[in-house]
């Protein structure tokens, strides 16, 4: 495990890795989607617009995943000064912020029948709201930084204080949620788990899965490869790409 | 008396100094040479714990500093670029400020090491008035009012006048006679005299 | 042990001669308060019973706004003029010297709002029966924000951009203390009880002064390096 931790060598095994991820991605996409549109029953009180579901809550609960990586990619920065933890926190924001915005538009838009409106303060979204500016934060306090180690440390303490306030926000917005609910609103609600509507969920959720593992890498390597352009093994490389 | 041991320091994803390595003793003063950004700020901030170092160690008679932990801190005395001096207050409230932070201040002390660097006439004025040069002193004036083994000065000469210049070199050999130690950076050469003075440049 | 309480005495009393010195500092953010929370009618229109819907959230986002703005103060200038370098060299736990300035800060911010707010949400019609509501919540929330604050000032210290960039850091960490505060007032001018919601700000507190000095110390450590 060790070995991998040098950017040295996680470089070209990454790069090994990357066509079967991209590849997996693809698939598992193409078959969440079609088993997504036509092989799952409509709802019997939303119908056809409960099928962006199977966008928004992968969607939704890989926002929350990979923040969580960037917080434990953080605290191995931030403990053992580990240059690839570093990079892949880095790496993970822009994906997180992406999903979550992803999930907030596919939230939207699966609402907007329900509520008339494209958007209402519905617990899910409104937390979702709060961890894209804690995302956009990360990566505004990373852009502010000039010198990387610094800039992957302040980032790294700020990823471990969202982590812990994400279970407080979620438990505040519910209950204020609650509080406030006026008739008219209701949840972004989710409808019984039937099999049919369970392997589409599961696939999709793979397919996101495998997204994030092939984009991370990617990101990964590229920010790798700035990072440590005096050195030899970058030097190599870019001749080898000649 | 302080150990360097393969110390390794950079600043972001450039390496300054690989595998640096030397001890000062009682009485000794180690001068630290170098073109700007070798990394002579750099090594100063990290015998004193503000910077962590790539690898390597820096041992305190004999334990690492990690080890000492608090401990290490009440065993020197930092003078860096900035002055550590708050405008809005008067230099005997300035120093007693700093050297409360270990322990209770000695009235007499901090007046005597005011008037030892000329620092008398603004007794009662808020430090903002205070000339570059002043501000120096002031900060400087930190050094007489604790007594600490090793002395830790960057640059300590910068924006003073001969006459404080002669000042600080005389406090310098008495802390070194008493049995003291100072790693110090400065681009003027140092005139001593008597001490134990040596130099170490980084640019190897 | 006791070194350390004078060292923490010591710096509340220097931060307090200092403020003394410079009380522009410390009357903005409460002149801000005030400008803030008289926007609201201007912008609403001074319908009596709107304004007294709308007071309790307006006033904690206006005492919230407030403190983000004095939070600059915090830390800042002992970082530009060396004086936090000393701290950071001080033979005690950073943590708690960190806490030492955020309690001082508290005292010459916090303690202000908590005692103007009344005056403003009389300005705004919030029921006589919220008022005392209004302080606890108060009293038991500035302090957390202060806290939080303090990790967005740590972080920010010497980037350009460096009071915008700690609002937008900052803020969202703020949003269970908003919800929980603004609620506690909203409730008891409803008549009822706001036990629960001051019991939640109280915890709060409580997990605030447990981790937020921590990261504040690491967040200070990273800026002084």
């Amino acid at each position: 495990m060790h070995k991998y931790a040098s950017p040295k060598i996680f470089y070209p095994f990454a790069g090994k890795l990357l066509p079967w991820l991209a590849a997996l991605t693809a698939v598992l996409l193409v078959t969440g989607i079609y088993l997504g549109l036509f092989v799952a029953p409509p709802d019997y009180q939303q119908g056809d617009t409960v099928r962006i579901m199977f966008i928004h809550v992968p969607a939704a609960w890989m926002s929350m995943f990979i923040y969580v990586v960037m917080a434990a990619a953080g605290a191995i920065a931030l403990s053992w000064q580990v240059k690839l933890a570093e990079v892949l926190a880095s790496a993970c924001a822009p994906i997180g912020a992406s999903f979550t915005l992803l999930a907030l538009v596919s939230g939207s838009l699966w609402g907007k029948p329900m509520w008339g409106t494209w958007w209402a303060w519905d617990a899910r979204l409104t937390s979702e709201l709060i961890l894209l500016f804690l995302y956009l934060g990360f990566m505004a306090l990373q852009a502010s930084i000039e010198d990387p180690r610094r800039a992957a440390r302040a980032c790294a303490i700020l990823a471990l204080v969202g982590v812990v306030n994400i279970p407080i926000i979620h438990f505040s917005v519910e209950w204020w949620n609650t509080l406030h609910q006026a008739a008219s609103v209701s949840k972004l609600g989710k409808p019984s788990i039937h099999i049919d509507i369970l392997i589409p969920l599961l696939v999709m959720f793979g397919a996101f899965k495998a997204f994030f593992a092939t984009t991370v890498l990617m990101r990964m390597r590229n920010e790798l490869l700035e990072r440590e352009r005096e050195t030899q093994w970058v030097a190599q490389v870019v001749e080898q790409d000649k | 008396m302080i150990d360097v041991v393969n110390l390794s320091c950079a600043r972001g994803d450039r390496t300054l100094f690989r595998e640096l390595s030397f001890r000062v003793q009682a009485g000794e003063l180690l001068h630290i040479t170098g073109a700007n950004g070798a990394g002579k700020t750099t090594l100063l901030r990290t015998l004193c714990g503000l910077t962590r170092p790539i690898e390597g160690e820096i041992r305190w008679d004999g334990t690492d500093i990690r080890t000492h932990g608090d401990d290490y801190r009440m065993r020197f005395l930092y003078v860096g670029h900035l002055n550590g001096v708050q405008g809005e207050l008067t230099p005997p409230e300035n120093l007693r400020a700093t050297a409360e932070l270990t322990d209770t201040a000695d009235a007499t002390r901090i007046e005597s090491a005011l008037t030892r660097l000329s620092l008398d006439a603004y007794h009662d004025f808020p430090a903002k008035i205070l000339s570059q040069g002043q501000k120096r002193r002031l900060a400087l004036a930190r050094l007489l009012v604790r007594e600490r083994p090793l002395w830790v000065l960057d640059e300590p000469l910068a924006a003073l006048d001969v006459q404080s210049i002669e000042t600080i070199t005389d406090i310098l050999a008495e802390h070194l006679e008493r049995g003291g130690m100072a790693i110090l950076t400065s681009h003027q050469a140092l005139d001593f005299g008597a001490g134990n003075v040596r130099h170490l440049s980084l640019e190897d | 042990m006791a070194a350390l309480a004078h060292a923490i005495t010591c710096i509340v009393r220097r931060d307090v001669t200092v403020a003394w010195r410079r009380v522009h500092d410390v009357v903005l953010p409460l002149v801000f308060f005030a400008i803030v929370t008289s926007l609201f009618p201007l912008g609403v229109g001074p319908e009596p019973n709107l304004l007294r819907e709308l007071a309790p959230g307006v006033l904690w986002v206006a005492a919230l706004l407030a403190t983000m703005l004095s939070l600059n103060r915090l830390f800042a200038n002992d970082y530009a003029d060396g004086t936090l370098e000393l701290l950071a060299l001080a033979p005690h736990p950073l943590s708690v010297l960190a806490i030492a300035k955020v309690a001082s800060h508290w005292l010459l911010t916090g303690l202000p709002l908590v005692l103007m707010a009344p005056l403003l949400a009389l300005s705004l019609n919030l029921p006589d029966k919220a008022l005392a509501t209004l302080l606890y919540s108060l009293l038991l929330g500035t302090p957390v924000l202060s806290l939080i604050g303090a990790i967005g000032a740590a972080l920010t210290l010497g980037l350009r951009g460096g009071g915008v960039l700690m609002s937008a850091l900052v803020l969202p960490l703020y949003t269970p203390v908003l919800i929980f505060g603004a609620g506690a007032v909203a409730q008891a001018a409803n008549g009822q009880s706001a036990e629960a919601h001051l019991s939640v700000l109280a915890a709060f507190l409580a997990l605030a002064l447990t981790l937020a000095p921590w990261a504040t110390a690491a967040a200070l450590r990273v800026s002084l390096d």
